[in-house]
């Protein structure tokens, strides 16, 4: 599909298929149809409903404020697509240019976006997990089982897991006055997605909202009650607690055992695209058809020494779902790169957390301004003597200064921006914890390899 | 109707908050917290927050924005 005039006619009457029918998945049929295109298009999605947003689920669905089932997505415009909705794709043919569905189904299609995004990572053992009390949050269906188990009242709830997620659940617990218990493998609370410093601050913060947190303890063993509720957590430093509802949340795995055998670069970590969202296949090349957008993406960024990283935050799904539409219906020459800086953002005990640039890709850390008492502040990340990210807590409006220092490689550590320079400005090491923690809960993980990725053989083909 | 914010954009300024109270809040200094799916009686205040955004950070719902002020949602 190279010249200009085949271009044109796929933009008036080819097939499109996106696999992944949430966030990035219309955002990127909107964007296909603004630029145009009016063939035809098939949004493949597991989940029943239209696509919403799920951010809220653990922050305004939590507290009870807004129904769990009212966080439809807006619409930028009609899409005018076909919904295949409740049965999920598993498989890919390459060769036929099909999507294969659970139910036996064939899609054929001239393009393809692939956007599974993650789910939330199970508690390991089946029958603990199937035990009345105990949930994970990434669906509507969670969230709205979660509401109830705390509208309840329950005696305790034990969060597993201190990632963004977690968090953000012990506080809507505590605000609704439930006991609240936060086992944590790592030595501090966000530390997987921030480093130790903020760590402590994030742990300084549970507590002083009474959250009886435990770090670097393992959670091993949730145990029931004859009627198969939840009634106790054992610890791996021999402690337990005793609670009728657990959460947990550790991280998530992305959406991509579908494309097993697709003959596409598929990992844990995602699968592997260019700067432009078109996927890589196994030996590394290039597909011109297949994209890729939003949590279950891992491309290179040139900011950051063209290392694979992936992410899962809200803003580059809608980013990647944009550019990947954009280079659909776009010639070579005119397809766009996704060169922007990572955002993220949470709210957790009353503060508003954000973050510009990679903060995983970073040395040393540095309170850059304000104060880390008064929980406002920003702290600036460094790697090997240049911005790389910062981190601000309630003191958002001065992320657009760092996002320029990271654009612009500016030496770290950074001047303070303002005249109140921080008492604690110096630089310390960031202190990450291994790679299997950052799995579970860092929701921005530069992905150098992969752990559990098979390895390429290279055959000389003929002769 | 359906309403989302953009919230790594968002900096809190709180003009939603002070022109639709009921779809808009404030947690915190400077966290904002809104209603997805507000009501539809609360459509006109909506769509005045979402004109007023300094940001352009609120996206409501195209499919319903007839009767809009021109320019409520970034493109
Ligand atoms: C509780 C919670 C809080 C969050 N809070 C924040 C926050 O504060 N800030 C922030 O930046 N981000 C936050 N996020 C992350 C944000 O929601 C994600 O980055 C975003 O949803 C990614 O969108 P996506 O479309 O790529 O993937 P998803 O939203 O995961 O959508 C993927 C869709 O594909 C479907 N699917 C999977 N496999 C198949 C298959 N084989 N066939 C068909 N369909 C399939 C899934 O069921 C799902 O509907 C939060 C996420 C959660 C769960
Ligand atoms: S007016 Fe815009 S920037 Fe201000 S709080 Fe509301 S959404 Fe955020």
């Amino acid at each position: 599909m190279s010249s200009a005039h085949t271009l044109q006619r796929f933009k008036r009457d080819g097939r499109v298929v996106i696999v992944g029918a949430s966030l990035a998945g219309l955002r990127a049929a909107e964007a296909l149809r603004g630029e145009g295109f009016t063939g035809s298009l098939t949004m493949i999605g597991d989940e029943l409903g239209e696509p919403y947003d799920r951010p809220p689920l653990s922050k305004q669905v939590l507290t009870g404020w807004v129904p769990a089932g009212g966080t439809t997505l807006p619409r930028r415009c009609d899409i005018d697509a076909e919904w295949l909705l409740g049965v999920p794709a598993d498989g890919l043919d390459l060769a036929a240019d099909q999507v294969r569905l659970a139910d036996g189904r064939r899609i054929p299609f001239d393009r393809m976006l692939i956007a599974t995004g993650v789910r939330a990572r199970p508690w390991p053992v089946e029958e603990e997990a199937a035990l009345d009390g105990v949930f994970v949050v990434r669906t509507r269906e969670d969230a709205d089982g979660l509401q109830r188990a705390i509208a309840a009242g329950p005696s305790r709830v034990l969060i597993i897991g201190a990632g963004f997620t977690g968090s953000e659940i012990a506080s809507v617990c505590r605000e609704r006055g439930l006991p609240v218990t936060v086992a944590e493998l790592g030595p501090a609370p966000l530390v997987g997605g921030l480093g130790a410093m903020i760590g402590e601050v994030a742990a300084d913060m549970q507590r002083a909202h009474g959250v009886d947190l435990r770090c670097g303890v393992r959670v091993t063993r949730l145990e029931g009650d004859a009627h198969g509720r939840l009634r106790r957590a054992h610890f791996s430093d021999g402690g337990t607690v005793d609670a009728e509802v657990a959460v947990v949340a550790l991280g998530g795995i992305r959406n991509t055992e579908w494309l097993r055998d697709s003959g596409l670069a598929v990992g844990v970590w995602g699968v592997a695209c260019d700067a432009g969202c078109r996927a890589f296949d196994l030996n590394g090349l290039v597909t011109d058809d297949i994209f890729v957008a939003g949590d279950v993406a891992r491309s290179p960024n040139p900011v950051y020494e063209y290392r694979f990283i992936s992410l899962e935050h809200w803003a580059n799904a809608v980013e990647q779902a944009e550019i990947a539409a954009h280079n659909m219906v776009s010639t070579q020459a005119d397809r766009w790169p996704h060169l922007s800086i990572p955002a993220f953002w949470s709210i957790q005990f009353g503060v508003n957390i954000k973050s510009v640039g990679v903060p995983t890709y970073a040395d040393e850390v540095v309170v850059a301004q304000g104060s880390v008492s008064d929980r406002r502040f920003v702290a600036a990340y460094g790697y090997q003597g240049r911005v790389t990210a910062a981190v601000s807590f309630n003191n958002a409006k001065w992320l657009d200064h760092y996002r320029r220092l990271i654009e612009t490689a500016a030496p770290f550590p950074p001047p303070c921006p303002t005249p109140d320079q921080p008492v604690d400005a110096k630089p310390v090491p960031v202190d990450f914890p291994g790679p299997t923690l950052l799995a579970q809960g860092a929701t921005v993980v530069v992905t150098g390899h992969d752990p559990g990725g098979r390895r390429v053989t290279a055959v000389r083909q003929g002769r | 109707m359906r309403v989302v914010v953009d919230l790594s954009r968002c900096q809190g300024y709180a003009q939603c908050a002070f022109l639709a109270p009921d779809a808009f809040r404030m947690h915190g200094e400077e966290a904002l917290m809104y209603a997805p799916n507000p009501d539809d009686a609360q459509r006109g205040q909506v769509l005045r927050a979402a004109a007023a955004c300094p940001l352009q950070a609120i996206l409501v719902d195209r499919l319903e924005e007839r009767d809009a002020p021109v320019g409520t949602s970034p493109s």
